[in-house]
């Protein structure tokens, strides 16, 4: 048995009136993909807000690494290894390629702001040091031909890939990933789902990931778990959930 | 000390309750008329999402054009008229020249373009009418310029009869544009626009002409306050800083309630005036000219969404 | 031709962050700084140093400091004028209260108090974004111009209610009061300005830089990338207080020799503001090319009547002025929204090129 590294327990959001996320509750083992599916307006991206802190749930608690809490600051969360990635593409659209992914390292860099004013020496070093990691993730991501370049002007595809560049930067624990295919073509998502199996395979990096194409789905996660109208209806290997009959109304709908 | 603050500014107003009524007549007025720019402010805002930092020199330039007409031989009631034109011509080539090409930008850009454009129009009024200071022509425009005492709690307080003038027209004008914005096409296209520009074009609705009606409609407005401020004190370019004021209004009331501009605008001038008279003698005096903003930015670390906005949910 | 880069390899991560990669740039800017220290003093007149040139150095410092907040942070104000405001009056005081320590200290050190002003009204900028910010950096700029007038402390409690800069020396040469040399109090604030600006060059290209840049273009990925808000927000309005506020107390102790705080009313604000937009906003270069053109224009435009022989009264240019630097930021929002730093980035890019359209 695997060891536990994110545990979700009774989680309730409500905007208002609105309950975007209903009493949910799952786990995601140290090492594996997991991927949440489920229809628009499941909850699914709600959930990924609560995970990293942006949303603070009424209910509920979760438990990260051992350490349980239901309030946290964005910030506390990239600091404490929660790394992630935006349904529509949350780039620092005037800043290049290279200062995205630099951007981070920002939790690695802690010289003090007199290094800074006077930048030769210590800061210097430390933003040599960075750029060596993030050459090697450009590398890893094969784009190094656009490192110069201002995100902003990017075609959409490399946009996710820069951006999945700058969430690796963190080197996160944990990787979560909203649509990182959206809008690809096929040969983008066979290049997508190459460096997400890598992350996970060669930095033993655990993924949580959220996913419309089902092929990919099938193909990538190890885990799934199923939401619909903010409930979780069906948890399990992808084949298992595939063939589970609550699963497939929610797609396909059923004459209520 | 603390009983100068607490206490002794309420002995005060019990004691002189003439004095506490005309300090509040007298805020209310002033409020009346802040209420009146940050209107300018909201029908433009709604309207278009551009935060029009010109209504305030539009006032100055409105009161401006009326009073050179004037002076140049012009009978009022015909300077009036023109200037309505004038108006009319300045708001439509705003449209055209300024808000045009900036469709779409951010809002920090539509900002600065109307700073931009504010001190473009000031350039213009000083060119033709010249940088001094002029006299409103009240009394010429057929306004009432008396005073009535009412002989209250044996005391007395004074109304100008332009200050009572200016809050009947302003309830008017008030109500006027309420029934324009409800009951009329191009109101209802107003409301649609002011909702979703996308689904306004959807159906048919011009925005250009939107725009320009509502720029139009604003420089009225402005017309309007300039004439009241000018008769209450005078026609100048300082108008333009006082102006200002309206945008603390906004933050008060929200930038697209109009009955949020106007309980935002007696808030601000009854409590700057309440302030200056019963506080402001610890401080030195002149409190009014940061009163209106320094309550703003205390509003807003308690509601930023303004008195009667929503809560903001912010989404990724 | 001439400008290439072709052969200059970079074979180190080091020599491929420098400021100016290029070895032409660094040769350009080397003559650039070469005729400002060598140059205009020899060739300069008293009238043009005094009435140009340390004003547009001053200028361009306050708008380098305006442009930290607003074009590299994104947070727009409205308070400028007020904090250079702070930055003179503690200068005046630091001087009057410590007559024999040396006026750069005391100059260096104003900025601090402006920056304490900075980060107090910059506190709401953590529940409050964009336009609403915008208002209530008035609230600044209405508040600390009315404290100028009405505290007379800060003033000495002189009859004339202004605050004079105090004659000192430094190594036996008078550098402020009316007896100081205009080359000298050119070289002093052109000193003072460069050594900034290259220490505002290092902060921006490190890691505090970069956080401002994060908050600028997506506040809520910052966070995500593990940025506190409040340590970008606020350390920007500090440094751009900082900046504003020794451009302030040089304005008093090297350019106007005395000041009101009616000097650093709103106008102020808008003016520097006009410098950063039309400059370019998020570039130091640009801050310097707005500068100059904001507060050369108006000089220009006083000119051309008389050079025509005109008869045109002084007002009247006066008027024609402010009217045609509204227009000016009118149509480069709509034309180049990114300010003169980016027409002269895009001319570069054509000279590289050159003699062939594209590279």
């Amino acid at each position: 048995m695997s060891e536990e590294l994110l545990n979700v327990q009774n989680v309730t959001l409500r905007f208002g009136g609105v309950t975007a996320i209903e009493d949910i509750s799952f786990d995601i083992q140290k090492g594996e993909i997991r991927a949440i599916i489920g229809p628009n307006g499941a909850g699914k991206t709600s959930m990924l807000n609560v995970i990293n802190g942006f949303y603070h749930p009424q209910e509920g608690t979760i438990t990260f690494r051992g350490e349980t809490r239901r309030k946290m600051k964005p910030y506390e969360a990239a600091a404490s290894g929660i790394a992630r990635t935006f349904q529509n593409v949350a780039l620092f659209k005037n800043m290049s390629t290279l200062d995205n992914i630099m951007s981070g390292r920002s939790l690695k860099m802690n010289r003090g702001f007199i290094s800074q004013m006077f930048y030769y020496g210590p800061a210097r070093e430390e933003e040599i040091a960075q750029r060596k990691k993030v050459e090697e993730i450009i590398d890893f991501l094969e784009i190094p031909h656009i490192r110069r370049q201002p995100v902003g002007k990017l075609p959409y595809g490399l946009q996710k890939r820069v951006e999945l560049g700058r969430a690796l930067a963190l080197e996160p624990d944990l990787l979560l990933l909203d649509e990182p295919m959206a809008g690809m073509n096929l040969e983008e998502k066979e290049d997508m789902s190459r460096f997400i199996l890598d992350v996970n395979q060669q930095f033993g990096t655990t993924i949580a990931l959220i996913e419309h194409d089902m092929g990919v789905v099938m193909d990538l996660a190890d885990r799934v778990v199923v939401l619909d109208y903010g409930k979780k209806i069906g948890d399990g290997l992808p084949a298992e959930v595939q063939a589970d009959q609550a699963v497939i109304d929610a797609y396909l709908g059923v004459p209520h | 000390m603390l009983s100068e603050i607490f206490v002794e500014p309420f002995v005060l107003m019990a004691d002189i309750p003439d004095l506490l009524l005309q300090t509040i007549w007298e805020g209310f007025v002033a409020g009346t008329l802040y209420a009146l720019i940050a209107l300018g402010f909201v029908l433009i805002f709604k309207a278009s999402g551009v935060f029009n930092f010109a209504q305030g020199i539009m006032v100055v330039f409105a009161a401006l054009t009326l009073v050179g007409l004037y002076a140049n031989g012009v009978p009022a009631w015909l300077a009036l008229i023109i200037t309505i034109g004038v108006m009319a011509i300045l708001a439509i080539s705003i449209e055209r020249v300024v808000l045009r090409p900036l469709v779409g930008q951010n809002e920090a850009i539509l900002l600065m373009a109307t700073i931009g454009l504010s001190l473009f129009v000031r350039g213009v009024g000083e060119t033709l009418f010249g940088g001094e200071t002029k006299t409103m022509i009240t009394s010429e425009l057929g306004l009432p310029t008396g005073i009535t005492d009412w002989n209250v709690f044996d005391g007395r307080v004074t109304f100008q009869h332009i200050d009572i003038a200016a809050v009947v027209i302003a309830v008017l004008m008030v109500a006027g544009l309420a029934v324009f914005f409800s009951k009329t096409r191009i109101g209802r296209a107003l409301r649609a626009v002011a909702d979703d520009h996308q689904a306004a074009l959807s159906v048919g609705i011009s925005l250009h002409q939107i725009w320009a009606i509502v720029w139009f409609a604003s420089g009225v407005v402005a017309l309007v306050t300039g004439i009241m401020w000018g008769a209450r004190s005078d026609v100048s370019f300082a108008l333009e800083v006082i102006a200002l004021k309206a945008l603390a209004v906004l933050i008060l009331g929200g930038f697209t309630s109009i009955p949020g501009a106007i309980v935002g605008g007696l808030i601000i001038g009854i409590g700057e005036k309440l302030f200056e008279v019963y506080w402001g003698g610890l401080l030195g005096g002149g409190t009014e000219a940061w009163f209106a903003y320094v309550l703003a930015l205390i509003f807003l670390l308690f509601r930023p969404q303004g008195l009667f906005g929503e809560r903001i949910i912010e989404r990724v | 031709m001439f400008y290439r880069e072709a052969g200059q390899f970079k074979t180190s991560y080091k020599s491929d962050q420098a400021i100016f990669p290029i070895l032409q740039d660094r040769i350009g800017l080397g003559l650039i700084v070469a005729i400002a220290l060598i140059g205009i003093p020899f060739i300069a007149t008293d009238g043009f140093l005094n009435s140009i040139m340390i004003p547009f150095l001053i200028l361009a410092l306050a708008a380098i400091g305006l442009n930290i907040l607003t074009g590299y942070c994104g947070q727009l104000s409205l308070g400028t004028g007020a904090f250079m405001g702070v930055g003179a009056y503690s200068c005046y005081k630091l001087a009057t209260i410590f007559p024999d320590v040396t006026i750069l200290v005391h100059i260096l050190l104003s900025g601090f108090f402006a920056a304490a002003a900075g980060v107090i009204f910059g506190l709401p900028s953590l529940r409050i974004k964009g336009l609403y910010l915008a208002i209530t950096t008035l609230a600044a700029q209405f508040f600390l111009e009315w404290m100028f007038v009405r505290w007379g402390w800060l003033f000495n409690y002189n009859e004339s209610g202004a605050i004079q800069n105090v004659p000192q020396k430094l190594f036996g040469v008078q550098i402020t009061g009316a007896a100081a040399d205009p080359v000298t109090r050119y070289l002093v604030v052109l000193s003072i300005v460069v050594f900034l600006t290259w220490i505002a060059s290092n902060i921006i290209r490190g890691r505090i830089g970069r956080s401002w840049m994060m908050i600028r273009d997506m506040d809520i990925a910052a966070e995500l990338m593990g940025i506190k808000p409040l340590n970008a927000k606020l350390s920007a309005f500090a440094v751009s207080s900082y900046f504003c506020g020794v451009a302030g107390a040089l304005m008093v102790f090297f350019w106007l020799g005395s000041a009101e705080a009616d000097v650093f009313n709103i106008n102020l604000s808008f003016q520097v503001l006009f410098m950063v937009i039309i400059g370019g906003m998020g570039s130091l270069i640009g801050s310097f090319m707005g500068a100059a053109f904001i507060f050369v224009l108006p000089v220009v435009i006083r000119t051309i009547p008389r050079v025509l022989g005109l008869d045109i009264g002084g007002a009247t240019v006066e008027h024609v002025s402010t009217m045609a630097i509204g227009a000016l930021i009118v149509l480069f929002l709509i034309v180049e929204p990114h300010g003169l730093a980016r027409l002269w980035q895009i001319g570069k890019e054509k000279l590289r090129n050159w003699p062939f359209p594209y590279g």
